[in-house]
């Protein structure tokens, strides 16, 4: 277990004193509370899931998946080629008539049962996720998990409703077969985003998990077929970029749904221009959040903490871009830096721990290159100096202070915990530097003054907004972005739209 | 003795006005009912300046526009439907003379467009009510969705027909408070002008609506790389030009919709009055708040 430590660093703050709140006893600890890994239940191995069956990969590769928190190899994971990719759309395009026929309140009761069943081995996915993906224990149990149940009940609830869904009052049909490919940051809850809105209207599936945290995805892929779905209608390819390129450009292909990087989905755009494909993109983020002078500011620092550095920050909609109000500015940074010392860094398993480990090396390099630009473009890097772990990746929760709107930092997304603060004086420079983004996914706001609330929230120009809270999701609730955070909608009755047709 | 016609000229309408080509350039419209030497008029030939010109009208348009009251946008396009209807035989005779309609379709096409507008009109005030959700999370919040414009839009349009083509493609776009700029090929260029005519007594504000006549060909690959665009609106078969404007919309995440060409769905009110043409450019906003004390 490692402590948060008071630091020598001239960077670092030093203590002065602040709201009573904020500055616990010194004497104040925890015990430690370490989950059980042995619940994971890892396989020393695993295949691709094609057509209800472990198929091994056509060119006998298999890479390693690692733990970030101890880069210790947790399991073996097939490498998904053309060869496979075909295959596992060939047999999604042979499941579709009879997932697509089948009597509606069927296709319910087996939806329902994937949701009852991921809440029975809720325990062990949540051990699982944090093994493997390196986020807090008390995140994956408390959100991932829960919310990917949630998300299979919502849609199986929707499954024999269809004919409510669309406007016009049109017949829906399903898309066809579906190529999904998801992110690192939320391995079984984008599965469940993908899945549960597709099948519930009637399409079939070939999801493709991100390379470093597939392992949620194929224990998803046992819930499945315990529930009763049939053979061919959800299939998990693993791997890297190449593969999520051949699911991708499948001819047999009808919708891609992608859920990463700007950068990628536009490649995906691109290369869909002419195909007549079906696309939906949730990419990136630079949220600006908002705190106003009028601001319960105690509340206010919690949903900053719980904006950037929820899940290490790797989070598209992260709160990312703070905008203080000039007149309250010192008096926030004060209260965050003192919140900030009492943020718990470490084991993942721990149930204490509120920072895990940054998912990869790779991720950990462009997050530590970004403080390097901070610094390097004149802001100030401030934080608690935490004592980290010997093994693993990790990152210290910081931010910066004398962020101006141009910097790569106030920009960019860095996907990381690493807060930029910048200050506005007035609601109308707020609302203009707050839509200064090529992105659009979300924003907060913080103000106890209703009218000025809702006002901020028609300005924005960003697919979800949360005003006195931050980073709350619900599957009854579409989430997706403006501008270049992509198109279409995940959650709620909007989420069915990609779906039918 | 009857007195000759006054010349009538057709050019571009950007911001409210209506200006030449700034590269000066003209094409010629022949009549497309019989083979002549002789041109029936010269249309402006708009430039990617011009294309630049107008995205940036619309661009300063769209606050204005997407912030009016939904009543407001309803009663101006309600306006342009009156307009219409009320120069409708002068559309007529325009579609008859440079389109080579006959005077059947033409009347048919006009009553069909003006129709089309009035549905269109009614929606302004209805479409939060279609799209916006109250949802019901887990927990002590308020969460409500709704649908707000993408931005600014270009619209390709098809040469016919050139009249219900044209009031298809633009109304569904501006329902939400959208603004657009519309690139018209020549064969549609004189109706396109006097729909402008309509737009510009229709209490429309300067820069919601803008046409570039020309060459499609020549502008759309400059039109499709816009950022000042967020969406485009094609109506092509032509499989190469849907690639390419495909690809090029993904530069900037682009909202793209394609209509293959001659849609016989304009004809169809079935089809053509739907919902989901104005989905096209909406994006859904969700908006989280506390409950408490």
């Amino acid at each position: 277990m490692t402590r948060v430590q008071e630091s020598s660093d001239p960077r670092v703050e030093p203590k002065r004193p602040v709201h009573p709140l904020a500055a616990p006893p010194e004497s104040w600890d925890y015990a430690t509370s370490i989950e059980d890994a042995s619940l994971a239940n890892l396989r020393d191995r695993y295949d691709l899931w094609i057509d209800g069956e472990w198929v091994k990969p056509a060119k006998k590769l298999w890479f390693e998946s690692i733990n970030p928190s101890t880069e210790q190899t947790l399991s073996e994971v097939a490498h998904a080629g053309p060869t496979d990719v075909d295959k596992a759309v060939r047999a999604a395009r042979r499941a579709l008539p009879g997932w697509r026929d089948m009597p509606a309140s069927h296709r319910a009761r087996i939806l329902f049962a994937v949701s009852r069943l991921l809440q029975e081995r809720s325990r062990e996915l949540a051990v699982l996720e944090t093994l493997d993906n390196g986020k807090p224990i008390r995140e994956s149990r408390d959100v991932d998990v829960v919310l990917a149940a949630q998300h299979f009940f919502y849609y199986a609830g929707w499954t024999d409703k269809l004919d409510h869904v669309l406007p016009a009052g049109r017949k829906a049909e399903p898309i066809g077969v579906c190529g999904q490919v998801i992110p690192w940051n939320f391995p079984l809850l984008m599965a469940a985003w993908k899945l549960a809105p597709a099948l519930a209207g009637g399409n079939t599936c070939v999801l493709k998990p991100a390379e470093t945290t597939s392992l949620t995805a194929l224990r998803l892929a046992e819930i499945l077929e315990e529930a009763g779905v049939p053979p061919g209608v959800v299939n998990i390819v693993t791997g890297a970029g190449e593969t999520g390129a051949a699911l991708v450009n499948h001819p047999d292909v009808d919708k891609i749904a992608f859920t990463g990087s700007t950068d990628v989905g536009k490649l995906i755009q691109k290369s869909l221009a002419g195909t007549g494909k079906r696309l939906t993109l949730e990419l990136g983020g630079k949220a600006a959040h908002l705190i106003f002078d009028d601001a319960p500011l105690d509340q206010a620092v919690e949903g900053i903490i719980q904006g950037i550095y929820f899940n290490q920050g790797q989070v598209c909609c992260a709160g990312s871009r703070l905008l203080v109000q000039e007149s309250v500015e010192r008096q926030l940074i004060d209260l965050l830096l003192a919140r900030m010392q009492n943020i718990r860094v470490g084991n993942p398993l721990d149930k204490n721990t509120d920072l895990g480990a940054i998912n990869s090396e790779e991720q950990l390099a462009k997050i530590e290159s970004y403080l390097e630009i901070g610094e390097h473009e004149g802001a100030t890097r401030r934080g608690p100096q935490c004592e980290l772990p010997a093994s693993g990746y990790w990152c210290a929760p910081t931010l910066f202070t004398g962020v101006t709107p141009t910097m790569r930092i106030a920009t960019e997304e860095i996907f990381g915990p690493v807060l930029s603060v910048l200050t506005f004086r007035t609601p109308d420079e707020a609302i203009e530097k707050a839509n200064n983004s090529l992105y659009g996914l979300s924003a907060g706001i913080w103000s106890d003054k209703g009218s000025k609330v809702f006002r901020m929230i028609e300005k924005l120009r960003a697919g979800v907004v949360w005003a006195n809270t931050y980073n709350k999701f619900d599957a009854s609730s579409p989430f997706g972005g403006y501008k270049e955070s992509g198109f279409g909608r995940e959650g709620g009755w909007h989420g069915l739209f990609p779906y039918l047709k | 003795m009857t007195a000759p016609p006054v010349h009538k000229t057709f050019k571009l309408y950007i911001n409210g006005k209506f200006p030449r080509s700034e590269s000066g350039r003209t094409l010629p419209l022949f009549d497309p009912k019989q083979k002549s030497e002789i041109p029936l008029t010269q249309i402006a030939r708009g430039s990617r300046k011009d294309v630049r010109d107008a995205a940036q009208a619309a661009r300063k348009a769209f606050a204005g526009w997407s912030a009016a009251v939904p009543l407001l946008r309803g009663q101006i396009l309600h306006r342009m439907a009156e307009l219409l209807d009320s120069r409708g035989r002068e559309f007529e005779e325009y579609l008859t003379f440079y389109c080579g309609a006959t005077p059947a379709r033409a009347e048919a096409e006009v009553e069909a467009a003006a129709d089309r507008l009035l549905w269109y009109a009614g929606w302004c005030d209805k479409l939060a009510q279609l799209y916006g959700t109250v949802n019901p999370v887990v927990g002590p919040y308020f969460n409500f969705s709704m649908p707000e414009p993408t931005g600014v839009v270009c619209a390709f349009a098809p040469p016919k027909p050139a009249l219900l083509g044209l009031v298809s493609l633009l109304a569904p776009i501006l329902v939400p408070g959208n603004t657009v700029v519309c690139v018209v090929p020549l064969e549609a260029a004189p109706i396109a002008v006097t729909l402008a005519e309509v737009c510009a007594t229709s209490d429309l504000p300067a820069g919601v609506l803008n046409i570039v006549t020309g060459d499609p060909d020549e502008l759309m690959p400059h039109a499709s790389v816009h950022r000042e665009f967020d969406g485009n609106f094609l109506v092509s078969s032509q499989a190469e030009v849907v690639r390419d404007i495909e690809a090029a919309a993904a530069n900037h995440v682009k909202r793209q919709l394609t209509v293959p060409a001659h849609a016989p769905a304009w004809w169809h009110k079935s089809d053509a009055q739907d919902v989901r043409w104005m989905q096209a450019f909406l994006e859904i906003k969700t908006a989280w708040h506390t409950m408490g004390q």
